[in-house]
């Protein structure tokens, strides 16, 4: 067994086709998940990888590194688009968290509790993939994200970033969450909204995103199509909306209160982010 | 396993200094830290980023060690709480702050709340509370309710100040410099590098029968030393803190009864350890029917976990006076309710640890404890052993809170080093930590009370069971104290009270503050506001009408002439509750959505064992030298009994506690100052070091022929004594010095005065009680069903505070325990094994809290003081059920009041 921390991203993927390596960023889903006595045949550790820890604007869109950090995100100059992931960022564990884990290992690691996610397809991310083998490919998030704890990720496969369209100056967001406790808490579901308001005060786009709620967070195109063009007094977030959302009873919460209080959390994210 | 691994040299800075180590692949930092750079004031409280213990800067910035890869720190920059207090001046500051704030309990949290602070404190020097918040939010602290640590980092004013320490006065921790310097030593900071290690065999399943395969086989594996087994012990196979209840063995024989419960141990190599599979040790399971329902346990069809316990019932207590059934009769209102909680955890932020050796043919266990002469009692049979042959010796207790007062690591060590006559080690992880150690007791509480229009409790009748789980620990102690406790402090002439304790297959419930109390007090205080409602009277008043006065009998019959302070209590709550409601009033005919309640609740609790002896001997003495040394066995887990046994001790024999050489407990030195339990310490240890103190300094007085008031010194080789007649010398180098070096020496004990209880439950339980009123503001968010307590005042009733900032921190943590246990706490075996899926209260969810200290001082306590480590979370979380039922109407019968509970009875409601 070894530890190998590449510079090269060509030397990451080499290393990847040799066979069963955990990837480590962060460290913070790695270690919680490791079994006593279980040892992968290598770790590849890509925080030294060059320029994978950038944050860099090319041909219209936003490129996140997978060595980014939620404090990065929240440390990085980006638009009011970006402020539910800022919001989510900070809430993802805690500040010992955010400084050492990546966005690219929150999606890996697929939860579905995963704070960054619903922010990231409100932003219609998409995922940057690479292999030695195959080359490289762009997911989209929702297609990334195949269930619980679950990815479309090929073995030999590696995500260098995720990349986001530069968003409209004008679109706003806001992230909604609902724990048990202040701090360091699993979400029992949350929220994040992209929001465009017109010159008319009807909203010309929305983008809603919940999680906690399904195996795998997701938008909710019907809600989405109902808000939009509607005056925010008039937003009304019928249950029908929600039918995508298959939530489970478990410690935090029952299906029914989720299925409840997610109605108030979308309109809550909406009127927030139309706020700003 | 077997996989060869490759390590590598790295090379980096740590704490200022060139650091240089082997890494193996995918090896933690803090590992690396604590094991190969004896960094050991990094600590370990979970391994998986919940409770930020382990906190460490890398380039300036927190980090979990425990989720770092050791690999990733080559080239980089380390620092931990040792290192910055060495080299940096603004932690040394902090330091002195914490200390002045008593922002230190037992101080397992410590390094990782500071290292935190000073991260913040580096870029912004004046922050305010919620940027401590939200840079402390990563560390879990399960003693101080985080008040006083909030405060530490702003810096408020400080609390303690320098003094003599005499009884009365607030100073620092007389041991609490080492906690805030990383240089205090817990159950898994003393082992040495590199000792073997033990890990324990345990049970997938709550109920299952096992067969050991090739275990010889397996002691033939690089690496292992021994196998422990059954075999291995050659006393008794059992254990237990009550000697008609022990009944649990070190290591189950042919069936488990819990998951988690132990089987066998192997002793082994570090390095063997860090590959060990457990899933490749030599043993079948075969997973057997279970019952984990009191309801279930009791049917004649059910499992019967242990001989002579019929229908799974361990045992149960009555309280009777007067006549319940007519009291309800002749009530012009009644109220009843059912009312249920689950398993709680204790949490402590250090798990159980320890480590072992053999030095002269003896066995020495040096092991975080609450109880060190009962590990040797119980060592005693276990082992087989004259007990001359055993030593305990405490290591720093990261948080006990009851669950430490059991054995947990004490056999394994034992026996690990009496077969393989090494040092051993153990440290338990977070998951076998919480299965295996004790828990609060599930409860199903049904009562029934009445009152006559004017207010007057006329009739009360309480039933309830609780979940003792697989075996009794303190169960027994559970099933008599509620029915003693169960009335609330107040004054009830027609009273039934029973509890049983019922065995199931679950984790074992033991001694969690309080036992059992807390539980009984949530049913009682809610239905005390129901019945006030029902009567129209004030709740406040209500509770002022039936409280329990001098000269009036408890359910059990017994008098106060003097010492009963909840009217007090109460009173002192009356300006708050006054200007609170009308403000919640306000506040809530402007909000619709969020709605503001204010709730209130009393406690009361027994301090000592009940009914029976429960002595504390203190031994104190000066040396030739003339320095005057205590020799002070009660634990301090945190709460403070050095320092305040210490203030007691000082103030008796007339001299500055800081002029005072404590030696804590050590079961070949200190003698036996009982248990930390039953809220005793400050009473019974204190009284037995008022006593010594007294004794010490009445012999000095009649050697040197003074008067009675005489001031003394101590020092160089004499004691002075100036008395209106001038200054008497006492040449100590003339004096025969005795076997623990001590001239003149002074052993005294004092064992509360009790009285046992009659088949009706009637006698005197306790010497002393001590009673509480809280008072909480909550802000609910009705559409969410999420509970935000912003505000709490309570009064405690201490008899006389030993130090004020001790009590402060006693009230403050018992608080952030309550509310855990009212809105978010609940163990599930199985489900709940780690920090993230059980949560316990972060430094955000702790509002201020405004503590009102009663002294109406008790005539037994040590210079009037009572015990308060139980009574603080008693009447929490019944407080924050009224404050709920006052904002939304609905009254939450069940804890934890989660979010999706309040919700769900709110939509109920408004159906």
């Amino acid at each position: 067994m070894s530890y190998i921390s590449p510079t090269k991203i060509d030397e990451a993927l080499e290393v990847l086709s040799r066979g069963s390596g955990k990837i480590i960023a962060g460290g913070t889903d790695v270690y919680p998940s490791a079994q006593p006595g279980q040892h992968p045949d290598f770790y590849l550790d890509v925080t030294r990888i060059d320029g994978l820890k950038q944050i860099s604007l090319r041909d219209d869109t936003i490129h996140f590194g997978s060595a980014v950090t939620w404090t990065d995100i929240i440390n990085a100059d980006l638009g009011p688009a970006f402020d539910a992931l800022k919001a989510a960022a900070r809430e993802v564990g805690s500040v010992q968290i955010q400084n050492a884990a990546t966005v690219a290992g929150n999606i890996c690691n697929a939860s579905p509790a995963a704070d960054g996610v619903p922010p990231l397809l409100a932003l219609d991310a998409s995922v940057e993939l690479a292999s030695h083998a195959h080359g490289a490919r762009v997911l989209p998030l929702a297609e990334f994200l195949t269930g619980v704890r679950s990815t479309a990720l090929r073995p030999d496969e590696m995500v260098v970033g995720l990349q986001v369209s530069v968003p409209p100056t004008n679109m706003t967001s806001a992230f909604e969450k609902l724990g048990s406790r202040r701090y360091l808490v699993i979400s029992i579901c949350m929220t994040a909204v992209n929001l465009t308001l017109g010159q008319d005060g009807r909203i010309a786009d929305a983008r809603i995103a919940v999680g906690a709620c399904s195996a795998v967070a997701q938008r909710l195109p019907a809600l989405e199509a109902s808000v939009i063009g509607q005056r925010l007094e008039k937003v009304d977030i019928k249950p029908e909306f929600l039918a995508p959302l298959t939530p489970i009873n478990d410690v935090r919460g029952t299906a029914e209160y989720r299925y409840d209080v997610v109605q108030e959390q979308c309109k809550r994210a909406i009127m927030q982010a139309a706020s700003r | 396993m077997n996989k060869p691994f490759f390590s590598k040299q790295i090379a980096f800075e740590l704490n200022k200094q060139p650091a240089h180590a082997d890494v193996t692949p995918g090896q933690r930092l803090s590992t690396l830290l604590r094991e190969n750079l004896g960094a050991r004031d990094v600590k370990i409280g979970c391994d998986a980023g919940d409770c930020g213990a382990c906190t460490v800067l890398l380039d300036g910035q927190p980090v979990c060690a425990c989720l770092t890869a050791a690999h990733q720190v080559e080239g980089r920059s380390v620092e931990t709480l040792a290192g910055l207090y060495r080299t940096e001046a603004k932690t040394k500051l902090l330091a002195e702050s914490f200390q002045n704030h008593g922002a230190a309990q037992c101080g397992i949290c410590t390094p990782g709340m500071m290292v935190s602070a000073i991260a913040l404190l580096r870029s912004n020097d004046a922050p305010t509370e919620d940027d401590v918040k939200d840079a402390l939010g990563g560390v879990l602290c399960r003693c101080t309710g985080y008040r006083k640590i909030i405060d530490a980092v702003v810096g408020a004013p400080a609390i303690a100040h320098d003094g003599d320490g005499r009884v009365g006065t607030s100073i620092p921790r007389v041991d609490g410099q080492c906690k805030v310097d990383g240089t205090e030593a817990f159950g898994d900071d003393v082992a040495p590098v590199g000792c073997l290690e033990i890990f324990v065999i345990r049970s997938p399943f709550p109920r299952a029968s096992f067969t050991f395969g090739d275990l010889d086989a397996f002691k033939d594996t690089t690496g292992v030393e021994a196998i422990l087994t059954t075999d291995d012990i050659e006393g008794r196979n059992v254990f237990g803190v009550i000697s008609q209840f022990m009944d649990q063995p070190v290591f189950a024989e042919g069936e488990t009864r819990f998951s988690g419960e132990a089987v066998a141990a192997i002793v082994a190599t570090p390095e063997f350890m860090v590959t060990f599979d457990p899933m490749s040790f030599p043993v079948t399971w075969t997973e057997m029917p279970a019952t984990q329902d009191i309801h279930d346990a009791q049917k004649q069809t059910a499992a019967q976990l242990h001989n002579g316990r019929e229908r799974n019932v361990m045992c149960g207590g009555l309280v009777r006076c007067g006549d319940a059934q007519a009291g309800l009769s002749a009530a012009s209102q009644t109220v009843e309710g059912r009312f249920n909680s689950g398993f709680v955890e204790h949490a402590y932020i250090e798990p159980e640890a320890g480590f072992a050796q053999i030095v002269d043919g003896r066995v020495e266990v040096h092991a975080c404890t609450q109880a060190p002469v009962m590990d040797l009692d119980s060592l005693e049979i276990i082992l087989k052993l004259d007990r001359s042959q055993i030593r305990i010796v405490p290591t720093a207790v990261g948080g006990g809170f009851g669950s430490k007062l059991d054995l947990s690591v004490q056999p394994y060590l034992a026996l690990g080093a009496l077969k393989t006559g090494k040092p051993v080690r153990i440290c338990y992880s977070r998951a076998e930590s919480m299965q295996s150690s004790t828990k609060r007791h599930p409860s199903d509480i049904r009562l029934k009370i009445g009152a006559d229009a004017e207010g007057r409790i006329t009739g009360f009748d309480f039933y309830g069971e609780f979940d003792t789980g697989a075996y009794a620990s303190w169960g027994p102690t559970v099933a008599n104290r509620v029915p003693v406790h169960a009335s609330g402090p107040y004054a009830i002439s027609n009273y039934r009270a029973e509890a049983k304790g019922i065995y199931t297959h679950n984790p074992p419930a033991g001694a969690f503050r309080g036992f059992g109390v807390p539980q009984s007090a949530i049913a009682q205080e809610s239905l005390f506001d129901e019945l006030a409602e029902k009567l129209d009277i004030d709740p406040l008043e209500f509770r002022i009408i039936n409280a329990l006065k001098n000269g009036v009998p408890t359910v059990c019959g017994q008098v106060f002439d003097q010492g009963v302070g909840i009217t007090a209590c109460l009173k002192a709550l009356r300006p708050a509750w006054q200007s609170e409601t009308a403000a919640a009033k306000v506040f809530n005919d402007k909000s619709t959505t969020v709605k503001r309640g204010v709730g209130i609740a009393a406690g009361w609790y027994g301090c000592g064992n009940t009914s029976l002896p429960n002595p504390s001997t203190i031994k104190s003495g000066v040396r030739p030298d003339g320095r005057v040394v205590l020799q002070q066995g009660a634990m301090d887990i945190g709460q403070g009994a050095n320092t305040v046994i210490t203030q007691i001790f000082a103030t008796a024999l007339g001299v500055p506690s800081d002029s005072i050489l404590r030696i804590g407990a050590d079961t070949d030195i200190t003698p036996d100052a009982g248990k930390t339990s039953a809220s005793r310490q400050t009473y019974v240890s204190g009284n037995a070091a008022r006593l010594s103190g007294e004794a010490l300094r009445r012999m000095i007085l009649e050697r040197m022929n003074v008067a009675r008031d005489a001031e003394l010194t101590f020092g160089d080789g004499e004691i002075v004594a100036t008395d209106a007649e001038g200054e008497h010398r006492f040449d100590l180098s003339k004096l025969a010095c005795d076997d623990e070096r001590l001239v003149l020496r002074a052993e005294e004990t004092y064992d509360p005065p009790t009285k046992p209880l009659d088949e009706n439950g009637q006698g005197a339980p306790y010497a002393q009680f001590g009673y509480a009123a809280h008072l909480v503001v909550v802000d609910v968010d009705t559409a969410m069903g999420t509970v935000k307590p912003t505000k709490f005042v309570a009064a405690h009733d201490v008899g006389r505070a030993i130090n004020p900032m001790m009590v402060e921190g006693q009230v403050h943590g018992g608080i952030a325990q309550g509310l855990g246990m009212a809105l978010m706490e609940e163990y599930i075996p199985g489900r709940t094994e780690n920090l993230h899926d059980y949560l316990i209260p972060t430094i955000g969810d702790i509002p201020p809290i405004e503590t009102i200290i009663i002294e109406e001082p008790d005539a037994h306590g040590p210079y009037g003081a009572k015990g308060l480590g139980e009574h603080v979370l008693i009447p929490t979380a019944p407080a924050i059920l009224n404050a709920i039922n006052s904002a939304t109407g609905v009254r939450i019968t069940r804890v934890p009041a989660t979010p999706s509970l309040v919700r769900t009875e709110i939509r109920k409601a408004q159906r």
